[in-house]
């Protein structure tokens, strides 16, 4: 009676386990059979390097480089403002902080987290890009430079914990031995900390841009929603995510606007392939030359 | 005991829930016409206490694509349906039949503290399509035109192709924004925007243009004299029946035109 309990237990768990498979599996079939079709009215370069996106055009035009040049320069700006405070954060809490300060600042980055992105976008909307509107004198304040802004702080959360969990992992005789040595507190954490710790850093790194630019409600709200290749970071610009959350509901199902949106979702899912695949490279390349064997 | 106590419960609670007599009615759809749906659903909810009326807005694509899928009872729509949408509906066994329940002028608007407050027909056209960049091409101020339109979804954006574009795409730097609400809340905060939203949506907090001499107003949108007057639509699926009958027929009821007015569209007669 109890072995076949086991079994049972046993079976459930690793259906469960393959399920998520299952899910990831059906979501790229999904992709490539409802993207693929788009070729029929436009070719690969022509789709992914033309520059004009005009679907429900008579004649329509289905050109993505600028919604691709759009997130990419999203991306990019809101990396600019994260990393540096995402990986400062987790470095004066786990190095600096003393108990009490770190038993507020763990919490409250944890609450950042929980913050929904619609709160975040109507918050950039409405008070962000006016302010930055007014301060820089631009023409409008919905643009990449608002939208990188509140990207950033978006993913703070999500960088600061797992560099947090990244340099606690590293052990205590690296830092004996390089206090030993002579080397003072910031050395250490520069020269030893930081690197042994590197390659849960660019795991954090590549969780806070697969989060960036996966990213939609914000985006929606605050970049503007031109879709023009960006010539200033200052200007209104359209990411794909955006244009897929915006066209999605009213594409007539089988029509070309239909597939094209597909097909940006199939090139949307192949970029954060790329930089997850980048990821791992990057971390087996750590983990093999400190010799760490996890 | 305590586990078949929470078993008994929750199959009261789904029993229940089987028996709600609460009919539904849908309506999905444009953002211009949301503001009467919404006005017209609360009246009438309020009259028939068994019913029960839901309004989305997506935009106009949105509403005609629910309705073809079967997921709205009612579309609205700020445009008429396109051929490819009616072919679409005839594949699925729907058959779209149009109400005008309204009558609506795109307005152009723009900030307050802009100088311009007239423009012709053929200057609207040339800001939208690119070919005018700057107000003082226009006898404004030296500022850049922040240029703001509606995503493909919306009615308005097809109807102001038609009516104000000929046809034409607008330029590729223009902001696009998800609602009328939105185009007239990013037009108060921006000196230099200029945006189109449907006649209820004109406030204190943004200016109207005229356009080639009529000022967009329920008296010209009526005698035709506004150049960018069109219908609003409720398309349901065949001629109403039942309760999406009684429902359209209290919004063509002068009941229901006294609603559309209060909401600062213009009534049918």
């Amino acid at each position: 009676m109890k072995k076949i309990k086991e079994q049972i237990y046993k079976i459930l768990f690793s259906v469960l386990a393959f399920s998520s498979l299952l899910f990831l599996i059906g979501i790229v079939f999904v992709l490539f059979w409802q993207g693929l079709p788009i070729l029929k009215n436009i070719d690969v370069v022509g789709f992914i390097t033309g520059q004009l996106w005009y679907p429900t055009h008579d004649p329509a035009e289905f050109g993505i480089l600028p919604l691709i040049l759009a997130s990419f320069w999203i991306t990019l700006g809101a990396m600019f403002v994260c990393v540096p405070l995402g990986i400062g954060s987790a470095l004066y809490i786990n190095e600096i902080a003393n108990e009490q300060q770190k038993s507020i600042l763990k919490p409250l980055i944890e609450v950042l987290a929980a913050v929904p992105s619609i709160v975040f976008g109507f918050f950039g909307m409405v008070i962000v890009a006016p302010f930055i509107q007014k301060l820089l004198n631009l023409p409008t304040g919905l643009c990449a430079f608002s939208a990188s802004l509140i990207l950033g702080i978006m993913a703070i959360p999500a960088v600061c914990s797992v560099t947090e969990d990244a340099l606690s992992y590293v052990p205590r005789s690296f830092r004996e031995a390089s206090f030993a040595l002579g080397a003072n507190r910031w050395q250490t954490l520069t020269r030893v900390i930081v690197p042994a710790a590197g390659s849960g850093i660019s795991t954090a790194l590549m969780l806070g841009m697969s989060r960036i630019v996966g990213e939609t409600m914000t985006v929606l709200m605050v970049a503007g929603g031109a879709a023009v290749i960006p010539t200033s970071f200052f200007e209104p610009v359209r990411p794909m995510t955006s244009t897929i959350a915006a066209e999605m509901g009213e594409a007539v199902i089988g029509s070309p606007h239909y597939h094209a949106l597909f097909a940006i979702g199939l090139v949307l899912f192949l970029i954060t392939l790329v930089i997850n695949v980048i990821a791992e490279i990057i971390s087996k390349k750590y983990r093999v030359k400190l010799g760490l064997s996890r | 005991m305590k586990k078949s106590l929470v078993a008994i419960f929750l199959a009261t609670v789904l029993a229940v829930n089987c028996f709600a007599v609460n009919k539904k009615i849908v309506m999905d759809g444009s953002t211009t016409v949301l503001p009467i749906a919404q006005a017209a659903a609360e009246v009438f909810m309020d009259a028939n206490k068994d019913i029960e009326i839901s309004v989305r807005g997506g935009g106009s694509g949105v509403g005609a694509t629910s309705l073809v899928e079967g997921t709205c009872d009612i579309a609205n729509m700020s445009r008429s349906m396109k051929d490819s949408e009616i072919q679409k509906a005839a594949g699925r066994g729907v058959i779209a039949k149009a109400n005008v329940v309204a009558m609506d002028g795109i307005a152009v608007i723009v900030n307050p503290s802009n100088t311009v407050s007239a423009l012709t027909k053929k200057q609207v056209k040339d800001i939208y399509t690119g070919k005018i960049s700057n107000w003082k091409q226009i006898g404004g101020q030296d500022v850049k035109i922040v240029v703001i339109s509606r995503d493909s979804a919306s009615g308005t954006y097809e109807a102001f192709g038609s009516l104000a574009l000929d046809a034409q795409k607008v330029r590729s730097d223009a902001l696009t924004m998800a609602s009328n609400q939105q185009i007239a809340v990013t037009v108060s905060n921006t000196p230099g925007a200029v945006g189109y939203v449907g006649l209820g949506f004109i406030s204190e907090k943004v200016k109207a243009l005229s356009i080639d001499g009529v000022i967009p107003s329920k008296k010209s949108v009526l005698t035709k004299e506004y150049v960018y007057s069109r219908p609003l639509f409720m398309y349901t699926n065949g001629s109403p029946k039942g309760d999406v009958k009684k429902l359209i027929d209290f919004i063509k009821s002068p009941e229901g035109q006294k609603l559309v007015d209060e909401q600062g569209f213009v009534a049918l007669k």
